[in-house]
């Protein structure tokens, strides 16, 4: 006998994060305010609006960069739920050392510059504790084919590369210990569109592949379309509309989200 | 026979926030169901709603009000409640959509578009290639086209792609959208058999064909969506 459903088994699973009204003022100003949503394993949200809108403050906050004024996030790596903001500072430093991982979207601010690119993915092996020299060595040239940078470079520094490689350096700097939760603000920023294109596919591909979470912050909606299974639109600091992507790119609900989606041509 | 599709007391309307909050009504009180082996066939003139029926069954656009309870496994799912997970789990296994045109993603190739259902569902990589291949050569897609990205395909060809894509890995339902629309006569028939085929070994069709030809070798019923425009 069949039975009607709300929820599969998919929606029992833990979520690996859940924001509870996250508010982040900047005196008067608000950044973001009254935040709710959760995340699960494998799953990648993106975060749309306009400028101003709150999209990199909310990001700072969930990646534990900034303190929200109010609000909670818990986490539950493996089966243990922490609260952010509860634990200490060296414990929190140490959850986001190995467990998550955060792309700016200026190169620079997440590569070392005066490291060579393979020291650059070794580095964080070694954070992890890896200290056989030869493995570290083969996993970082392994990571540098990965995100198409032709292994020769590996002893060039991160300033004798292009933007488009940098940035796909900076991915195998972030990607390489395989962290469960990845932060990643308009990774594809500075980039020329061709250059864009590649790095997307290369995102996809690899999020795909290590099924990983990944939340994105980007104010372009082809990129949302291409990369994210859920979408959040922010106005104002606050969500205005959320779901899965291409429903709500496709049929929009609130009165900005349809002026988002017309306002480009077609994502 | 058991129904794949039960749709009930479904009702759409846009709200145009932009243009004034004009509200568009589509259709109201749609209610049918289909079932494994069935091929329904909906029809009415352009703009009676059509594609916005068969995006609601597939998740894409969010019903006004009423139901739409797809058979996944052994239950049934509410697409009209089920949150994004759930429905992305529906796509995965029980319903394939083939859109009017192939949204390209920028640099994957032909073959990895056509073989990804099958590798998302866990069969192995060889397997799918070979199911893959198959497919393209019935559809008579040059091979010298299989390692490329379908970004400057022709239309034609852009449109075998995506219908190779649905039928590598037929599910329980498939919803066609004009996959016909811009292929020539020779194409047109592998579809057509295709569908036939997928529709004997058990899938629930419902799609939209403007061929009065197609129609005729493809349909098992019809819906004029006419008729649930009055109120809506
Ligand atoms: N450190 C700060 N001090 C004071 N106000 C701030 C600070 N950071 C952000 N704000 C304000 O908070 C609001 C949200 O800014 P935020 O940077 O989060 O926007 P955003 O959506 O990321 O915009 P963009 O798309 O331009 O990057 C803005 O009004 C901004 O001026
Ligand atoms: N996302 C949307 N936002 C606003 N209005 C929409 C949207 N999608 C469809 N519509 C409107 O809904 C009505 C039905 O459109 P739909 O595309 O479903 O018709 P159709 O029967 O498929 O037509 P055709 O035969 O021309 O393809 C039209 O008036 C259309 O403009
Ligand atoms: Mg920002
Ligand atoms: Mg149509």
């Amino acid at each position: 006998m069949s039975t009607i459903k709300n929820r599969l088994s998919v929606d029992e699973n833990a979520p690996i994060l859940t924001a509870t009204a996250l508010t982040r003022l900047y005196g008067e100003r608000v950044g973001c305010r009254d935040v709710s949503f959760s995340l699960w394993p494998g799953e990648v949200l993106g975060i749309v609006g306009e400028s101003g809108s709150g999209k990199s403050t909310l990001l700072r906050c969930l990646a534990g960069q900034d303190r929200p004024t109010s609000g909670t996030i818990a986490l539950n790596f493996d089966g243990v739920p922490i609260n952010l903001f509860d634990i200490s500072e060296p414990m929190r430093r140490q959850l986001m050392r190995t467990k998550w991982g955060i792309v700016h979207q200026n190169p620079r601010d997440g590569l070392r510059m005066d490291v060579s690119a393979g020291g650059n993915i070794g580095e964080r092996l070694m954070d992890r504790g890896d200290r056989h020299y030869g493995k570290i060595r083969s996993s970082a040239l392994d990571w540098l084919s990965r995100v198409e940078i032709e292994t020769n470079r590996v002893d060039d520094y991160p300033r004798q590369f292009s933007g488009g490689m940098q940035q796909r350096l900076q991915l195998a700097r972030v990607l390489v210990p395989e962290p469960k939760l990845v932060f990643m603000d308009e990774p594809t920023g500075g980039l020329d569109v061709s250059v864009q294109a590649r790095l997307l596919d290369l995102l996809r591909v690899l999020v795909r592949d290590l099924g990983i979470a990944a939340i994105i912050v980007t104010h372009d909606l082809a990129v949302a379309r291409l990369l994210t299974d859920r979408l959040m639109v922010m106005k104002d600091g606050a969500v205005v509309e959320e779901g899965l992507t291409d429903q709500v790119l496709d049929d929009p609900h609130h009165a900005y989200t349809q002026l988002l989606t017309s306002a480009v041509l077609a994502a | 026979m058991t129904a794949m599709i039960k749709v009930h007391a479904l009702q759409k309307h846009f709200i145009m926030h932009n243009q004034g909050g004009i509200r568009l009504p589509v259709f109201s009180d749609v209610a049918f169901d289909v079932s494994a082996g069935e091929a329904l066939i909906l029809h009415g003139e352009s703009g009676v709603g059509k594609t916005s029926l068969l995006r609601i069954l597939y998740g894409n656009y969010k019903p006004s009000s009423g139901h739409v309870l797809v058979r996944h496994g052994e239950d049934y799912i509410d697409l009209a409640t089920a949150t994004p997970r759930a429905i992305l789990t529906v796509r995965r296994k029980t319903i394939r959509y083939v859109s009017q045109f192939l949204r390209v993603i920028p640099r994957v190739t032909t073959l990895d578009i056509v073989k990804d259902p099958l590798l998302a569902r866990g069969i192995d990589d060889t397997m799918a290639t070979e199911k893959a291949k198959d497919l393209l050569s019935r559809l008579n897609l040059a091979e010298r086209l299989w390692h490329l990205a379908p970004a400057t395909f022709s239309g034609g060809e852009q449109q075998r792609v995506n219908i190779a894509r649905c039928f590598v890995d037929p599910a329980s339902i498939l919803l066609l959208d004009e996959p016909t629309a811009s292929l020539d006569a020779k194409n047109r028939d592998v579809v057509v058999d295709l569908i036939n085929e997928a529709r004997e070994s058990g899938a629930a069709i419902i799609g939209i064909f403007h061929d009065e030809y197609v129609r005729d070798r493809v349909a098992t019923r019809r819906l004029d969506l006419t008729q649930f425009k009055k109120a809506a």
